[in-house]
């Protein structure tokens, strides 16, 4: 009775879903090959305008590693129309926020304003997507500041020092083998030229999409974008090689030794997104049995390997199901005290056993659909995230639309297609694992203090 | 995902404006939980917190209490288990969350306002936060994931310069207790010191309630009656003691195998009812606060490239919350990055700020005081801020004419009067420490 009750709920809020997602979305393509995506909503007076390159750190290879996170950040430092960091000043001086940011398979730019400041960022947008100056001596001082920021992330985090390891163990050929930050030497490495051929290469209109979500009219939107956008001449482009990822024979293991206190592990399976998939369903198979395994604190991870064996300190799953190539099915962890690594690794083995052997719970699969519409409602309080969607999709080459069907699409997977996908997927050729071996943190004197006293 | 830079969210939160602000309606519940409602209507969904001045200020000799209590209340309640409340959320769709900082503890729940959804996801609250049964074996785990993380905490070079500079700004002021805990005192928390906390603590004079979503007032009206039925009335918790400032300069240094040294400089800084707070938060906006085009950030990132990040912020509590100045560097940059932080402050003191910068700060602030309130969860955070440190109604009403009546005098006598390099705790966390 119960558990039939709690399924008639869910249908009841998949009911009601598909008015709700009907919003006005509107998309229009210019000469110059720019895509422009407006979406309304007119909740509050403000808008997020974003610009997104299809270029990041899996257009780079070897040499260059962490060059279109470089540029991101150039591309504050002066146009031939602004002096460096005037972007920034105009901006703020707007009441806007903004910030840029660079993953695997895209580089993206935001501003957010009262809704009738959104030609500002058209205006400046347009200027540095075809006038960008790179200027040696900025650029010296900025690849410092970008190794601050590599030092501050990667080289002092004992956990991203393995993930980064990790990767480049997993991954042979594949892009994905390499940081988005890039390797130190790279970094230290980068010439101007290196960052004027890669702004010539991949900034251009016609690589560009231009999402805007907030208090807008589209019209009015496409309007100043054809101002500000339209009169920009097209590139050639490259066309970025494939890099497809060499077949993998057997499991791979790392271990990483590295100052600190906690044992951690990272385990990651080989296994197609989205974009790369043969079968349609698979990516949602296995975006439904992270949220079997992870997601919530009533998942299999917690429910089992937190709370119940207490094997695990903390435990998580992962799946990007909208990279541009065939990703990786991550799960990380720290094992709780007494416990160790491969302890874990053979609990996270066993919860992947279950799930190839025994059908998921009908009660299970329907709370994690109901989840996914609830959380479809509650994404809609964020401009930015509404936006940050739209953009990666364009960017990775996928309809926007996939974010809206994305409800549909969890919606239909069935227990048997969890079972598969964990069968087919979860093998051992597919596997690579990482182990962080913590070394003492303090060979030397502990903390003093000079001086000091509390006044009354 | 790399960010060009980090936004310091705490210093966002200190501000707001006028214009489209929220209607925000307060009562209190009949046991005396002050509650603070504001209609939401556009999305078929509800934000709710009760908000209670249960954070690790309340810690007293036992660190991490306030923790450990917050977060065992969805570990057992009524007749259910841990596993049955987590999956009663998510059956329905909702999302619980609990957190303890310094002055807040708080329990949050956001659910579809669809009928079941709604009185299923508050019920499921309401027994976590009424009838916590505080469970041994769920205890003992919670104080093990504790000190695991405080480990974790110590391969940190960030988190063990946070805590040094607590520690030595506020001394034996109930702040420098950190919310989570000390690793040779949380073995010693028990069962029933977690029980007595939660019965002190965990009453209706000593909760705020907000509520943010698409629910009618009489809606709101019920479900604030129901969160605080059945719990005690209680008494709101004493006033937290004032902050003694300190006489002397600090410095200390901690040696750890970074790559970078961490620096943290600053004392303590303002209150919630502190008179200077907008003179201070506007000059501090121009000095450290705004992100890439500071002063400070000009001085450290944009002319010398000597850190990722370079900020500052006043972080108002209850009592005086720090006045936070941080940076990170390569090791053998430290004491040149330090004497530029210094130099900078030091400067902006004897100055002040000019008339342009100003403007420019005025115009950054009021003209994005709409970003402030642009989603619920924002609305409802203000709401927690507004409620819990008794600030006016009219707050966001007013915030615009308080920042645009800032002039630079006052900014320079204010800084002058309240900032004091002379005195403050300068904390040094990084490798080959060949500072000084």
């Amino acid at each position: 009775m119960h558990k039939l009750k709690k399924i008639k709920l869910a249908f009841g809020l998949l009911l009601f879903m598909p008015t709700l997602l009907v919003a006005k979305v509107n998309e229009y393509a210019f000469d110059n090959g720019l895509k422009l995506i407006v979406k309304e909503d007119h909740r509050a007076p403000i808008a997020v305008t974003q610009v997104w390159y299809k270029v990041g750190s899996s257009y780079e290879y070897n040499g260059i590693t962490g060059i279109s996170h470089q540029l991101e950040h150039m591309m504050f430092k002066g146009t031939e129309n602004l002096k460096p960091n005037e972007f920034s000043r105009i901006i703020a001086a707007n009441g806007g926020r903004e910030n840029a940011f660079t993953g695997k398979d895209y580089t993206a730019y935001f501003q957010t304003m009262e809704a009738d400041r959104v030609e500002v960022s058209f205006r400046l947008e347009a200027e540095r997507m075809r006038k960008l100056v790179i200027d040696e001596a900025e650029l010296l001082k900025e690849k410092e500041v970008v190794a601050e920021e590599r030092r501050m992330r990667t080289d002092d985090s004992p956990t991203a020092l393995t993930r980064e390891v990790f990767n480049a163990t997993a991954f042979t050929n594949s892009p994905y083998h390499h940081p988005i930050i890039g390797w130190m030497s790279d970094i230290n490495h980068y010439t101007a030229d290196d960052l004027r051929q890669w702004y010539q290469k991949w900034y251009a209109p016609n690589n560009a999409t231009v999402v805007v979500v907030g208090d807008v009219e589209p019209e009015a939107v496409y309007k100043l974008a054809q101002q500000y956008f339209g009169p920009l001449k097209a590139e050639e482009t490259a066309v970025v090689k494939p890099q497809i990822e060499v077949k993998q024979s057997g499991k791979r293991t790392v271990e990483l030794q590295a100052p600190a206190k906690l044992p951690y592990t990272m385990m990651g399976w080989k296994v197609p997104v989205v974009k790369t998939a043969e079968v349609d369903w698979e990516p949602y198979a296995l975006e439904m049995l992270a949220g079997i395994l992870d997601g919530s604190a009533s998942s299999r991870f917690t429910k089992d390997l937190v709370r119940d064996s207490e094997i695990a300190a903390n435990i998580g799953a992962g799946y990007s199901l909208f990279s541009r190539l065939d990703d990786l099915f991550l799960v990380a962890g720290t094992p709780s005290e007494g416990h160790s690594v491969e302890e874990l690794q053979q609990a996270v083995m066993d919860e992947i056993k279950l799930l190839q052997t025994e059908l998921v719970s009908e009660e299970e699969l329907q709370r994690i659909k109901t989840q996914v519409v609830a959380n479809a409602v509650y994404e809609r309080d964020s401009v930015f995230y509404q936006a940050m969607q739209i953009g990666m999709l364009e960017t990775v080459g996928l309809p926007w639309q996939l974010a809206d069907d994305y409800v549909e699409n969890i919606q239909a997977v069935t227990a048997q297609q969890v079972q598969e996908v964990a069968k087919k997927y979860f093998v051992d050729t597919r596997l690579t694992t990482a182990k962080l071996i913590p070394q003492p943190l303090n060979k030397k004197k502990p903390a003093m203090t000079t001086g000091g006293r509390h006044g009354h | 995902m790399v960010t060009r830079f980090t936004l310091f969210l705490v210093t966002l939160l200190l501000s707001l404006s006028a214009s489209s602000a929220p209607n925000i309606e307060h009562w209190t519940t009949e046991n005396g939980g002050r509650v603070y409602y504001a209609s939401a209507p556009e999305l078929p969904m509800v934000d709710i917190q009760v908000v209670f001045d249960a954070g690790a200020a309340q810690d007293k000799d036992l660190p991490g209490i306030a923790l450990l209590a917050n977060s065992m209340l969805s570990e057992g309640a009524g007749d259910l288990t841990a596993d049955q409340v987590s999956a009663g959320f998510d059956d329905v769709g909702a999302k619980f969350g609990s957190s303890s900082e310094r002055d807040m503890a708080s329990l949050s729940l956001r659910s579809l306002t669809e009928d079941t959804a709604l009185k299923t996801a508050l019920e499921l609250m309401v027994t976590v936060l009424t009838k916590p049964t505080f469970p041994q074996d769920a205890f003992e785990r919670l104080q093990k994931q504790m000190l695991i993380g405080l480990q974790g905490e110590k391969q940190s070079p960030s988190a063990v310069a946070r805590r040094a500079f607590y520690k030595n700004i506020y001394g034996e002021h109930p702040y420098a207790s950190m919310p989570a805990g000390d690793a040779e005192l949380v073995p010693h928390l028990t069962v029933k010191s977690i029980k007595k906390f939660y019965r002190q603590y965990y009453v209706a004079r000593n909760a705020t309630i907000v509520i943010v979503g698409a629910v009618t007032k009489e809606q709101a009206q019920q479900i604030a009656e129901q969160l605080m039925t059945g719990l005690a009335a209680g008494e709101m918790a004493n006033p937290k003691p004032q902050v003694t400032s300190l006489t002397e300069s600090q410095e200390v240094i901690i040696e750890h195998p970074s790559s970078q040294t961490h620096i943290l400089m600053g004392q303590a800084g303002t209150s919630r009812d502190d008179k200077d707070y907008f003179t201070l938060y506007v000059g501090n906006h121009i000095f450290g606060g705004s992100g890439l085009v500071s002063l400070l950030s000009n001085e450290i990132r944009e002319k010398r490239g000597l850190s990722y990040s370079a900020y500052s912020y006043f972080r108002p509590m209850h009592e005086k919350g720090p006045y936070q100045l941080g940076l990170q560097t390569r090791n053998d940059q430290a004491q040149e990055a330090l004497k530029v932080m210094k130099d900078t402050l030091a400067a902006f003191i004897i100055t002040g700020p000019t008339e342009e910068q100003l403007k420019a700060a005025k115009q950054n602030i009021t003209g994005g005081f709409a970003l402030r309130l642009d989603s619920n969860s924002k609305i409802a955070g203000y709401l927690a801020m507004i409620g819990f440190y008794g600030l006016p109604l009219d707050y966001l009403d007013t915030f615009k004419a308080k920042v645009n009546n800032v002039t630079t005098a006052q900014i320079k006598d204010a800084f002058s009067r309240r900032v004091h390099p002379e005195t403050m705790v300068t904390v040094l966390v990084g490798g080959k420490a060949e500072q000084k």
